[in-house]
């Protein structure tokens, strides 16, 4: 189970707070109004910027300080997720082996992986030569190649029209176990897939509780980012 | 506050390593050398002699370069014409061009038996002599005047088009333009454009050993290379290679500040609509500045091209010998060059805090205010106990021609890393993807074209260098450059003309093969 235990990050005049437990296994999403640490906290969670205060722990064990390519969790951005001189293989391959020596069992996952999101024949291509649906696909399939028991996505399919991107919601539910974390500027696509939710607003993050009751009676700051009236 | 972390892996540690033996050859060499003079220097009058001129004819190039440049660029930034494209990429030429072979290209036309004396002759007007600072300084200018160009050509260029149509929009004549949009342009740019120029003119060695001479034309650099030559006197060629040290420190930490940046690439393509220019005077004018300016940098390559031919078919054996110590002498050095500014542009992106950085990225660029001339006895000095110095003349001069060129290396190097660290630096590090990991699959791959680009220069410069070889190569050990040189000085014209002809198609191929390679099969 991830925990983060007084977690305070402050980059320039902004600052976050945090101080929760992200249930294991399930999806948690982190909503709130843009500009409000959504993307830090993830950034934080997944090793890219030292908190300032607090630690973060996975089963127990401290890993504030382990450099992301070693935390038991994988990322997707939301964008740049692909190299874009690598083929579709060679990029899964990376998330196997950061130097790419690959074993035979090693490329049958590989294989195994892009056929389960739907690539099948498209292993030799270039990111270039598929589209933008196809290429968080790829993104995907990595992540399932990797294995590690928390990913953290942050709104990787963001820039996907409305269909395509439930489309990758539903893969993600489906092929994701472990603890999943998606930051999310619609609460629709928190709804659809996460049990859980943390809300952002005005420098702290709330620890998690039930999407639904979150979302059909809010909180006032919620309230406001959602543009319901009372 | 939060810092980005990331692993750094060996990138760093090589990288100070490459910075440590680039400050300790630069620096080292030149206590070496101290250390090997016995009694201690003193400057004698032609030394101060030295420093006047050099300081006079840097000041004098770069004056002239750029008050030329000005009219120039202006007429390229506003004139669409058939060829515009080519006359801006031979503006890159002379970066490539081989001091020694240009000057064959100058003495071709302004030389005694020369186009323009030719000329004079034939008007019954008395002949000039190429000989003394103005020789100096016309070789300059011929070598810097396109950087000028080009440099001056980016600062028009860079003033937003909806200016001049918010300019033609209220009316503006030339005159207001001049004052609202361009000169403020130009005293932008122009201090930076001085510098650099300034800079570069500080060491010059094959032009004043050429062109200049003499108690009354010597350069710091040439007064070094006679101290080591003629007089053996490793204490005053020390003192001035200090002297030079300081000075042109200072003038690269001045420039440095205050220039902007000089895009290798292209981007020079695009041509303001220039409401105010469209009268015929002004485009009579600027027809004239351009067709000077081509004729000045074609005629002189022009003449290479043409006395080399009939040169290349007698070329003694000792010409492809030469050739052949050149280009494994240029390929070693690219080899040295990259081998420092790779490890160098990974470590100065990566570190932090800023300052450490700024402080590696400086050490690349030591080699700016170090003398080649002292940089190759003083490793002499300190080799000839374990080597044979015969031996070292060839493996010398590649280690200091690559310590020249590295300053280019990293700044073509440096933004190009960082450029990839941002886009796919965090991703990488989230796979964790570092050290030979990442320089393979991710910095070796989208990094190929800037590295071809780099070591291609590299190896042009180095294949055209003149400078430490000419110390210490004995008959059998000259590069090709020093044997074009040879060949002059012993007044076998058309044998040199072949020899630099050589020189220059053996330089363009090198670069050439290396930018090529870089390019090609190169990643999306």
């Amino acid at each position: 189970m991830l925990r983060l235990d007084g977690l305070r990050i402050t980059l320039g005049d902004f600052s976050l707070a945090a101080d929760m437990e992200i249930p294991h296994p399930g999806i948690t999403a982190i909503i709130g109004p843009s500009g409000g640490g959504k993307s830090t906290l993830l950034a934080a969670i997944g090793g890219f910027l030292t908190p300032d205060t607090g630690h973060v722990f996975w089963n127990g064990s401290n890993i504030t300080t382990l450099p992301p390519g070693d935390r038991p969790m994988t990322t997707l951005f939301q964008d740049n997720n692909l190299f874009p001189h690598l083929t579709i293989a060679q990029n899964v391959g990376l998330g196997i082996s950061p130097a790419l020596r690959l074993s035979v069992t090693d490329r049958d996952l590989i294989a195994s992986v892009i056929d389960r999101v739907g690539l099948t024949g498209l292993a030799d291509r270039k990111p270039a030569q598929l589209s933008g649906g196809q290429q968080s696909r790829v993104a995907l399939a990595r992540a399932l190649a990797r294995n590690k028991p928390v990913v953290l996505l942050d709104e990787p399919f963001s820039a996907l029209g409305p269909g395509l991107r439930n489309e990758m919601l539903d893969l993600v539910a489906e092929t994701l176990g472990g603890t999943v974390l998606m930051v999310t500027h619609d609460p629709a696509d928190a709804l659809r897939i996460a049990q859980n939710a943390v809300l952002i607003s005005g420098g702290t993050a709330r620890p998690p509780t039930d999407t639904k009751t979150l979302i059909s009676d809010p909180p006032p700051e919620l309230r406001d980012y959602l543009g319901k009236t009372p | 506050m939060a810092e980005r972390a990331r692993p750094l892996g060996p990138a760093v540690p090589l990288g100070w390593a490459a910075a440590g033996f680039v400050a300790s050859l630069t620096l080292g060499t030149l206590l070496a050398v101290i250390w090997r003079a016995e009694v201690p220097a003193r400057l004698a009058p032609a030394d101060w002699a030295a420093i006047r001129f050099t300081v006079l004819q840097a000041s004098l190039s770069a004056v002239i370069s750029v008050a030329l440049a000005i009219p120039v660029a202006r007429a390229l930034a506003r004139r669409r014409f058939p060829g515009r494209g080519a006359l801006i990429t031979l503006l890159g030429a002379p970066f490539l061009l081989p001091v020694i072979v240009a000057i064959l290209g100058l003495l071709a036309v302004f030389g005694r038996a020369g186009i323009l004396n030719t000329a004079l002759t034939a008007l019954n007007l008395p002949p000039i002599s190429i000989y003394g600072l103005h020789g100096v300084v016309l070789a300059h200018v011929f070598f810097n005047l396109p950087l000028a160009v080009r440099l001056i050509l980016q600062g028009w260029l860079a003033i937003p088009a909806e200016r001049f149509r918010l300019a033609a929009s209220l009316n503006m004549g030339p005159a207001e333009i001049r004052r609202f949009l361009e000169t403020p342009m130009l005293r932008a740019t122009l201090p930076g454009a001085l510098m650099v120029i300034f800079l570069i003119c500080l060491t010059s060695f094959a032009i004043a050993l050429t062109l200049g001479g003499g108690p009354r034309a010597t350069t710091i650099e040439l007064a070094i290379y006679q101290a080591f030559s003629f007089e053996f006197d490793l204490g005053r060629a020390a003192l001035l290679a200090g002297i030079q040290f300081t000075l042109t420190g200072i003038a690269a930490l001045v420039a440095f500040r205050i220039a902007r940046p000089s895009d290798f690439g292209t981007g020079m393509d695009r041509v303001m609509d220039r409401w105010d220019a469209k009268t015929p005077v002004t485009r009579a004018i600027d027809t004239i500045w351009i067709a000077l300016a081509a004729l000045f940098l074609l005629v002189p390559l022009i003449m290479i091209a043409a006395n080399g031919i009939a040169g290349l078919t007698i070329l003694p054996s000792a010409v492809g010998w030469a050739a052949l110590r050149s280009i494994l002498v240029a390929l070693t050095s690219v080899t040295v060059t990259l081998a420092l500014a790779l490890p160098l542009a990974m470590a100065v992106t990566s570190l932090r805090p800023r300052g450490s950085s700024r402080l590696l990225e400086g050490c690349g660029y030591l080699s700016i205010a170090a003398s080649p001339l002292v940089l190759g006895t003083g490793l002499f000095v300190l080799l000839f106990p374990i080597a044979n110095p015969a031996t070292l003349a060839l493996p010398v001069t590649a280690c200091v021609n690559a310590l020249m060129t590295l300053p280019f290396a990293i700044r073509i190097l440096v933004p190009a890393v960082a450029e990839v660290e941002d886009r796919h630096g965090r991703l990488a590090d989230s796979l964790g993807m570092s050290g030979t990991a990442r320089l393979r699959w991710l910095l070796w791959p989208r990094l190929r074209r800037p590295i071809g680009f780099a070591a291609g220069l590299s190896a042009a410069l180095s294949m055209g260098d003149l400078g430490v070889i000419a110390l210490f190569a004995d008959a059998d050990q000259a590069t090709l450059p020093l044997q074009v040189f040879r060949l002059m000085s012993a007044y076998r014209m058309e044998e040199a003309a072949g020899a630099a002809l050589l020189l220059l198609i053996l330089s363009l191929a090198l670069f050439w093969a290396f930018d090529r390679g870089g390019r090609a099969n190169a990643a999306a």
